[in-house]
C-alpha cells in the first residue's frame, strides 16, 4: 500500500507569531466572571416555561390523552399532544443534508419507543404550575412488549419499534435494523488460515452519558419583527435551522450563546422543537431547561456496541488480517447509526495499512432505550477497545513488544489505505496519501518518556498490589471530507480590529480563540485585535457546526482564507492611498508598510475609506470544504495499580503524545485531550448505565452515574510530536476527539500485564477483577 | 416570608416561599453565575459563599440565609479586575465550557482563604465536589496552585483578603 514519494516539502520553517502561542481564551473573562452568557442566563420576559410529559413505558401504543384538568389548572397556557404538532418524520442528528440517519422521530408521536420518550409538551407561566399540570394529565397506554437486550433486537418475532409508515432511510426496520454496512479487502479467511498466529476475541463498550454539565436549554420567541428566534444550546444551529424549517415550515433565526459543554450530545435538535412549537402555538416567548434527569434519560447516549474480532499476523509480526464484526445499538431512534458505526472503521483501520486481508461489518439496531448519538470519538472509541486490545494480544502472542508491533504494521507519510476511499460517512470516502504523521515520534518518545522498557521489567506485585503498563495507538480525522462546509467573515473597523463572524459553534473547546489566532497570523496583528461573533444564523456565514474534529481544520481554513483576502484588501487599499505598487508594501503589526519606510495603520486606512478616500467598507467571505481529513495521530501510555484483595483498577500514571499537526493554542490542545483521557476513564473505570426490567434507566442522576471527580485523576500528562500537516490552516489537524480513543485499551492492556487478566467489556469494575482474580487463583 | 440577607455586600429584603431554595433566589435576583446542573447535590456548580464558607445553594434553604452574607463569583473581581484565582484559571487553559467555573472560583478562594499554600492533594480534596466534565481537572488543580503561589508572593494583597469587597 506504499505510494511513490509526493515530494511533499513538510516545511515548519515559518515563523509564527500568534499561532502556536497559548493566548488566553476570547470567551475567557466573561466566563470566569461568571456572565450572563448561557442560554438559562437570559432574561426573555413573560416567557412560558415549558415541560415535556415522558412515557413511563419502553414500548407503547398511546390510546388517548386527557388534558382537560391539565388545562383547568390556572396558569397553564397550552398542553400540545402528537395530534397539536405537524406529523413530519425527520432524524434529530445533526449533519450535513440530506443526512445519513434514518427520518425515523416525530416531534411527538403516537406511540412511545423508551422509558422518557416525550408523550406531551406543557407551557405554564411557573415551572411549578407546570410540573403540577404534568401530573393531571391522564395518558392511557397500550403497553407493547419492548426490545431491551441489543444482541436480540433482530431475532425473529420481537417486536417492531418502527412499525409507521413514514419512516424512510432505514435499512430494515421490520428487523429493528436500522442501518447495516459490510466492506472488505480480500478474503479475511483465506488469509487467516495462513497467518501463524491468530487472535480471537468479543469486545463490548457500553452506552455512557455525555454528562456536560450545562442540561439541555433553549429558548424561542417571535422577535419585534414577527420573526422566530431560537437561543439554543447547540453544536449544530444551521442543522437546527434547516430542521426547524423542515417539521414546521418556519423560517427562524438560531442564536447559540455560550454553551456549557456538549462532547456530541448536542449535536441533535432536542429541546429546539418542544420551545418551537409552543412558540409557534401562543405567540409567546417559551423555554425549556431540561432536568439532569432528563439530560441523562432522554437525550442521547454513546452506542453501545459489540464487535467480534479476528486479527492474524505472521511469525515474522507482519500484521495480516483484521476482521471486525460489530453490532451497534442506537436505541429508540436511529441518530448517526449509520454514521457512527462506520466511523467505528475509517477512523480505526487506516491506522493499521500494512494489513493484507480486512472485513469491517454489522448492524446498528434498534431498541426500546435512549436513543444513542453523537458523542466524542463518534464510533472510534468503542472500536478501538477491540482493534487495540486484540493487537495487543497478538503482539503478546508473538513475543513482541506491543510498541514494535504496533509501530511495524501502522501507517506512515506518504501512505495511504484503501479504506480512506471505501469507508466514509454513510457513504463512500475519499482517497488520501497521508501527508502528516508522527506515530513513531509519538510511539518511540513517549515510550522514553513514560520509562515503559524500565517500567515492563519491574516485578509486577509488590504486596497487595499489582502494577502494569499497557500502550494503545490511534488516529482519527479532520472534517468530513467532500461534505463538511464552514464559512468565515471578515469585516475591518475603523479603530484596527476586525469583525470576526464564523458560524463555528465554540462548545467550551475554544474555537473562538484558536479561529481569532489564525485570522491574526494571517493578518498580522493581535488576537485582541478581533472581535469575534459566531453561531448566530441570521448574522454569520454557514458553518456545519462542532463535530466531526472539523472546526480547526474546516473552519480555520475558511477563516485563514478569509484573512488572506482581507490582506489583499488591504494592499490594495493602502497602495490606493500611498500611490506605492502593491509590490512594494508589506503587513506588519497592524500596520501596511512600504520599501521607503513609509507605514499606514490599519485604523488610519479604514477611517479614510469611511469618510474621505474612495468609500468603502472592506469585508470579505470565504468558504472552505475539504477534500480531505488528515487523522491526528496518538500513542498513549497506562500504568495501572490493582488492589489484589478488592480488584480497584487505579490509573497511575498516563501519558499521551500527540500528533496533531500545529497546535494552534497549546494549552487548549492540551486542555482537549486532559479531557478526553479523563472522560476515557470514566468510560473505562466508572460509567455505567443501569436499567430495570422494564427498560427505565436507574442510573439517571451523578448520584447513581459516576463521572470522575478530581480525586479519581492521578498523573496525566501530554506531550505534542512536533508535526505540521500541508493542508491544515499553519500546520493544524485536529484535536478534540482522539483523546477519547487510547484510554480504554491502554488501561486493559495495562490490566493485563499486571495481573494477566484480558478484560473485554466495559467498565471493569472491581468485582469483575476481584472474581477474575479468584478465578485465575482456582484454576491455579 | 421575609428574608434579610447580603449578596456580595448588597442588602435583599425580599418575600420567598417557604421552603425556596437558594439557586432559585440568587438567580431570581439577577446572580445568574450560580447554576442550576444536577438537582441532587452532586456537581458543586451552584456553590456560593455563606459567611465565608462554600456551600451548596441548590441544597440551602433561602430561609437559613436570614441574616447571613452570601458571595457569589461576581464578589471576587473588582472593578472587572480579576482575583488571583481568575486570572490563574484563565491563563492556564482551565476554563473550557465555563459552566463550573463560577462556582470553582467560590470554592477555591474559600480554600485560598483557609490554607494559602495547598497542596495538590489538598487541592483535589477540597474541590472534590466541583465536577468538571471538559477539562480533566489538570489544568484548574495547577492554575489554583499558580493562584495560591500568586496570592502569597503579592504583597499589597494580604493572603486572606484577596476579593473582599472594600
Amino acid at each position: 500500500m506504499k505510494v511513490p514519494d509526493l515530494g511533499t516539502t513538510l516545511t515548519t520553517s515559518t515563523k509564527f507569531k500568534v499561532v502556536d502561542t497559548s493566548v488566553p481564551k476570547v470567551d475567557g473573562y466573561a466566563l470566569v466572571k461568571g456572565k450572563t452568557v448561557f442560554t438559562d442566563d437570559f432574561n426573555i420576559p413573560n416567557a412560558l416555561v415549558v415541560k415535556i410529559l415522558r412515557s413511563p413505558h419502553a414500548h407503547a401504543i398511546i390510546r388517548f390523552v386527557d388534558a382537560s384538568e391539565a388545562l383547568a389548572l390556572e396558569g397553564v397556557v397550552c398542553v400540545l399532544t402528537h395530534k397539536d404538532v405537524p406529523r413530519v418524520a425527520y432524524t434529530r442528528a445533526g449533519q450535513g443534508y440530506p443526512e445519513p440517519s434514518p427520518y425515523d422521530t416525530f416531534v411527538l408521536d403516537k406511540k412511545v419507543r423508551y422509558v422518557g420518550d416525550a408523550v406531551a409538551i406543557v407551557a405554564a407561566e411557573t415551572e411549578e404550575i407546570a410540573n403540577r399540570a404534568l401530573k393531571l394529565i391522564k395518558v392511557e397506554y397500550e403497553v407493547l412488549p419492548a426490545v431491551l437486550d441489543y444482541e436480540h433486537a433482530s431475532d425473529d418475532g420481537m417486536p417492531v419499534i418502527h412499525d409507521e409508515p413514514e419512516i424512510s432511510g432505514a435499512y430494515d426496520p421490520s428487523r429493528n435494523i436500522a442501518s447495516h454496512y459490510e466492506m472488505h479487502i480480500e478474503d479475511v479467511d483465506k488469509e487467516l488460515a495462513k497467518c501463524d498466529v491468530v487472535v480471537e476475541g468479543t469486545y463490548y463498550t457500553p452506552n455512557p452519558s455525555h454528562a456536560m454539565m450545562e442540561p439541555h436549554t433553549a429558548i424561542s420567541y417571535f422577535d419585534p419583527n414577527g420573526r422566530l428566534t431560537i437561543i439554543s444550546s447547540t453544536q449544530v444551529p444551521y442543522h437546527v435551522r434547516r430542521i426547524i424549517r423542515h417539521i414546521f415550515g418556519v423560517e427562524s433565526r438560531v442564536i447559540k450563546p455560550r454553551i456549557g459543554g456538549g462532547f456530541g450530545g448536542k449535536q441533535a435538535i432536542h429541546v429546539e422543537a418542544y420551545v418551537t412549537a409552543v412558540t409557534l402555538k401562543t405567540g409567546r416567548p417559551a423555554r425549556c431547561v431540561y432536568t439532569r434527569e432528563e439530560t441523562m434519560t432522554a437525550t442521547n447516549t454513546r452506542h453501545a456496541m459489540r464487535f467480534k474480532v479476528r486479527v492474524g499476523a505472521s511469525k515474522d509480526g507482519k500484521l495480516r488480517v483484521i476482521d471486525m464484526d460489530g453490532l451497534s445499538n442506537t436505541g429508540a431512534y436511529g441518530e448517526h447509526a449509520l454514521t457512527t458505526f462506520m466511523v467505528a472503521g475509517s477512523k480505526t483501520l487506516p491506522l493499521y495499512n500494512k494489513v493484507k486481508a480486512v472485513r469491517f461489518k454489522g448492524d446498528v439496531v434498534y431498541t426500546n432505550i435512549e436513543p444513542a448519538g453523537a458523542f466524542r470519538g463518534y464510533g472510534a472509541p468503542q472500536s478501538m477497545f477491540a482493534l487495540d486490545s486484540a493487537l495487543d494480544e497478538l503482539a503478546y502472542k508473538l513475543g513482541m513488544d506491543p510498541i514494535d508491533f504496533k509501530l511495524k504494521n501502522s501507517i506512515r507519510e506518504g501512505e495511504t489505505s484503501p479504506v480512506f476511499r471505501m469507508m466514509g460517512e454513510g457513504r463512500e470516502g475519499v482517497e488520501q496519501i497521508i501527508q502528516s504523521c508522527k506515530i513513531e515520534e509519538c510511539a518511540l518518545a513517549g515510550a522514553k518518556l513514560f520509562n515503559w522498557y524500565e517500567k515492563k521489567k519491574r516485578p509486577k506485585v509488590k504486596g497487595t498490589k499489582a502494577r502494569g503498563c499497557g500502550v494503545a495507538f490511534a488516529m482519527q480525522g479532520s472534517s468530513i471530507p467532500a461534505i463538511d462546509m464552514g464559512g468565515a467573515t471578515i469585516k475591518m473597523n475603523d479603530d484596527g480590529t476586525f469583525n470576526l463572524m464564523i458560524g463555528a459553534t465554540d462548545l467550551g473547546t475554544g474555537s473562538d480563540t484558536i479561529l481569532a489566532q489564525i485570522a491574526a497570523e494571517a493578518l498580522h496583528t493581535t488576537t485582541d485585535k478581533f472581535i469575534v461573533y459566531s453561531s448566530d444564523t441570521d448574522v454569520t456565514p454557514f458553518d456545519k457546526g462542532a463535530y466531526a474534529s472539523s472546526t480547526t481544520y474546516v473552519s480555520g481554513n475558511a477563516t485563514k482564507r478569509a484573512a488572506e483576502r482581507m490582506a489583499q484588501e488591504i494592499l490594495k487599499a493602502a497602495s490606493e492611498i500611498m500611490d506605492k505598487p502593491i509590490e512594494e508594501l508589506h503587513l506588519e503589526d497592524g500596520k501596511v508598510i512600504s520599501e521607503s519606510g513609509h507605514s499606514i495603520t490599519y485604523s488610519e486606512i479604514q477611517t479614510k475609506l469611511f469618510y474621505s478616500f474612495k468609500q468603502r467598507q472592506l469585508e470579505v467571505t470565504e468558504s472552505f470544504v475539504s477534500e480531505v481529513s488528515p487523522p491526528p495521530y496518538m500513542v498513549s501510555f497506562a500504568e495501572v495499580e490493582i488492589d489484589l484483595e478488592t480488584g480497584k483498577v487505579d490509573v497511575l500514571n498516563f501519558l499521551s503524545y500527540v500528533d496533531c499537526g500545529t497546535p494552534i493554542n497549546p494549552k487548549l490542545a492540551r486542555g482537549q485531550v486532559e479531557g478526553a483521557t479523563v472522560q476515557g476513564i470514566g468510560m473505562v473505570l466508572y460509567e455505567e448505565h443501569v436499567f430495570d426490567k422494564n427498560g427505565r434507566m436507574v442510573t439517571n442522576d451523578f448520584f447513581t452515574y459516576k463521572i470522575p471527580s478530581r480525586k479519581d485523576v492521578k498523573n496525566i500528562k501530554v506531550e505534542f510530536a512536533k508535526s505540521y500537516e500541508p493542508t491544515g490552516p499553519f500546520g493544524a489537524k485536529s484535536v478534540s476527539e482522539i483523546g477519547l480513543d487510547t484510554p480504554a485499551p491502554a488501561i486493559a492492556n495495562a490490566i493485563f500485564d499486571a495481573v494477566g487478566i484480558r478484560v473485554k467489556k466495559l467498565p471493569i469494575k472491581s468485582e469483575d477483577i476481584f472474581f477474575a482474580l479468584k478465578n485465575m487463583a482456582k484454576s491455579l | 416570608m421575609k428574608v434579610e440577607f447580603k449578596v456580595n455586600d448588597r442588602k435583599h429584603s425580599i418575600e420567598i416561599e417557604p421552603g425556596e431554595l437558594l439557586v432559585e433566589t440568587l438567580r431570581r435576583l439577577g446572580y445568574k453565575s450560580v447554576k442550576h446542573a444536577c438537582d441532587t447535590a452532586s456537581c458543586g456548580a451552584c456553590s456560593v459563599q455563606l459567611d465565608g464558607n462554600p456551600v451548596l445553594s441548590c441544597r440551602t434553604f433561602t430561609a437559613a440565609v436570614d441574616g447571613h452574607e452570601i458571595k457569589t463569583v461576581e464578589a471576587f473581581s473588582k472593578e472587572g479586575e480579576l482575583s488571583a484565582v481568575q486570572k490563574a484559571l484563565v491563563e492556564e487553559g482551565a476554563v473550557q465550557c465555563g459552566f463550573c467555573i463560577p462556582a470553582l472560583v467560590v470554592t477555591a478562594e474559600a480554600l485560598l482563604n483557609e490554607n494559602p499554600n495547598p497542596t495538590e492533594e489538598e487541592i483535589k480534596t477540597y474541590l472534590n465536589g466541583n465536577l468538571c466534565r471538559c477539562t480533566g481537572y489538570v489544568s484548574q488543580n495547577h492554575a489554583i496552585m499558580k493562584a495560591a503561589e500568586l496570592r502569597r508572593n503579592s504583597a499589597s494583597v494580604p493572603a486572606g483578603n484577596q476579593g473582599e469587597l472594600s
